[in-house]
């Protein structure tokens, strides 16, 4: 909405395989110098990227007793993994795990499926205020950071028996409607109606029309939301910790704070821990970085 | 099915797609995000600026107390330290990592090596749990940086950082950039993909050296990403809360406390009607830092 439309998915992808520097740089002369001053400044930069996450690694993998010599940066010797055994049982790993399986899915199934259905009514009944007023409200929670709204929220979970991990995927949803709803109605903006006339003109109902044409075109766009949704819910903090009130029920995140207040010098422990929270993100960052990436330009230039 | 082939027809007209029934089937497709999103964040929204105006405490009876919280707010130290921290911490932080993302995003997209596996790294710590990085930084800052000042004999590190009231919240800029440099990254690297090279090449034969092509091409046609990084940073920045809870919990004492905090302890705090006059301040403050963003990118089509 804001600024380049021009940067598509696509471009984006294009950019990343570009070989380096082609049309950067006086695409004229042959001669590619290496910028052997700023790789090597930039892989210091690496270096102190890395440095807490492989703190994490090796200290999770340390025994107890040479966890607590208070040397962060020593490899672990011998390797361990009594600390894994342990947090598995202290956070009740398993059940944090399937807690933030469930909020991570739950929001991101529920931002595409809502949004991209709001978002394909809007845009073709644009010329129906109802519509229209609708997207500008929708959009108005971009406004509202959660703290505003928390204690209000916090009362009315409660009352209404969603205190659990079920209020924080509706809430989280709501949250992200605003933003999905503005990339998804961009993109369909730009899909031309004859493709859907077609469509109907061989028959199919609007519903057939949204889930057959509509919602597979989406697909750059769902990918886009979803990664925003699955980041936001997988790590988020703020949310799970103030409206689900069972700590039994509690995501992977929350479950980290048990090691503030005890076992805290069982730093080998809290350090497993912490890397079986982080690693699944990680991991799935390292599989699927390119569209993270393309995806979270495309997000934050649009939005 | 038969209306569907009515719809069709009326369809295949331009002119009388303005006057056509809307499909019931886009209600449908509306409804669950209006209704959702009207019970989960503009009824609390409404049921929190009402309850500003009372005295009330969170349950029980409750007096309307006209403007008597947002008079006390005004003139409470508490919520003032909280308002001055979070937009010192913001400002610094915005300053800090749009710099680093700038010059990150120079050095990524200039004749370096090892390209994709630096970027695949730069952009792991937004992948990361804010409250869970924040914990290990608590470690390396509350052990391993006071050794190493110990043994660099720089005496006021050898104390923890996050101890000291005057420098805890260095520790908090820190760990909030490392977050939030990849953010930013990307988008500068999308703004300087779409410089086409032979503006630089231009440039080269008419003599410009490096330093002046980044000065004086670079910087201006990026200018627009600054303001996009600038003011998301900025708007996420006010938010702060997990890696505050995570490194400091606000203190030492109240000194790293940040709006986010100050509104939530309300909730526990007893002062409930307080912290909601606090909170609708902080949205007007929200939505006034929005429209500046609006007013700035809205003037930038054309990036």
């Amino acid at each position: 909405m804001t600024t380049p439309s021009t940067l598509t998915a696509e471009e984006l992808h294009h950019t990343e395989s570009t070989p380096p520097g082609n049309g950067r740089r006086r695409p004229g002369l042959k001669v590619e110098r290496v910028n052997w001053p700023g790789t090597t400044i930039l892989v210091l930069c690496a270096v102190t990227v890395l440095l807490p996450l492989y703190v994490t690694v090796s200290m999770a993998f340390k025994t107890q007793g040479q966890a607590v010599d208070g040397n962060a940066f020593s490899f672990p010797a011998p390797f361990s993994i009594d600390g894994f055994v342990q947090a598995w049982t202290l956070t009740n790993f398993p059940v944090g795990a399937a807690m933030s399986l469930l909020v991570t899915a739950g929001t991101v199934v529920a931002t595409i499926v809502l949004a991209a259905f709001a978002s394909y009514a809007i845009v073709r009944n644009w010329e129906r205020r109802l519509f229209r007023y609708s997207f500008y409200y929708l959009l108005a929670a971009m406004f509202i950071p959660f703290p505003v709204v928390a204690l209000p929220q916090i009362q009315m979970t409660g009352r209404l028996g969603l205190d659990n991990p079920l209020g924080v995927i509706l809430l989280a949803t709501m949250f992200q409607l605003s933003f999905s709803v503005l990339l998804f109605t961009a993109f369909l903006r730009s899909i031309p109606m004859e493709l859907e006339e077609s469509a109907r003109i061989d028959g199919a109902t609007t519903w057939q029309t949204f889930w057959k044409l509509i919602f597979p075109l989406l697909a750059p766009m769902s990918a886009t939301v979803g990664i925003f949704a699955f980041l936001y819910a997988w790590n988020d903090f703020m949310m799970p910790s103030l409206i689900i009130s069972d700590p039994a029920l509690q995501t992977l995140p929350v479950r980290q704070n048990l090691f503030q207040t005890q076992f805290s010098n069982n730093y080998h422990v809290s350090f497993a821990s912490y890397l079986m929270a982080m690693a699944p993100a990680i991991v799935a960052y390292l599989f699927t970085q390119r569209w993270v990436m393309a995806g979270v330009t495309q997000g934050a230039v649009k939005g | 099915m038969s209306t569907t082939t009515a719809s069709t027809r009326g369809q295949a007209r331009p002119e009388s797609r303005r006057r056509r029934r809307v499909e019931p089937i886009f209600y449908l497709f509306l409804l669950p995000s209006l209704v959702l999103f009207t019970l989960a964040i503009t009824v609390p929204g409404l049921v929190g600026i009402f309850f500003s105006f009372t005295d009330s405490i969170g349950i029980g009876d409750w007096e309307f107390a006209g403007l008597t919280n947002y008079i006390a707010i005004f003139s409470d130290p508490a919520i003032l330290q909280s308002y001055l921290f979070t937009f010192g911490f913001s400002i610094v932080t915005v300053l800090v990592v749009n710099v680093i993302a700038f010059l990150l995003a120079v050095g990524l997209t200039s004749q370096i090596r090892m390209k994709t596996a630096l970027r695949t790294i730069f952009v792991i710590p937004m992948v990361v749990s804010g409250i869970i990085i924040a914990y290990v930084f608590n470690f390396l800052f509350s052990n391993s940086l006071p050794a190493a000042g110990a043994a660099a004999g720089i005496t006021w590190l050898e104390t923890s950082l996050l101890a000291n009231p005057d420098l805890a919240w260095i520790a908090i800029v820190v760990v909030t950039a490392w977050q939030a440099v990849p953010g930013a990254l990307l988008i500068y690297i999308a703004g300087l993909v779409s410089i086409p090279g032979d503006v630089y090449e231009a440039a080269e034969i008419d003599g410009a050296s490096k330093f002046q092509q980044l000065m004086k091409i670079t910087a201006p046609l990026v200018a627009g990403y600054v303001v996009i990084n600038i003011i998301l940073g900025f708007k996420g920045f006010l938010n702060a809360y997990d890696i505050i809870v995570g490194l400091t919990n606000g203190g030492p004492g109240t000194s790293t406390r940040s709006i986010a905090m100050t509104v939530i302890a309300g909730f526990n705090g007893g002062d409930y009607a307080y912290q909601m006059a606090n909170a609708t301040i902080f949205f007007v403050v929200a939505v006034l830092i929005s429209l500046l963003q609006l007013s700035l990118t809205r003037g930038r089509n054309t990036l």
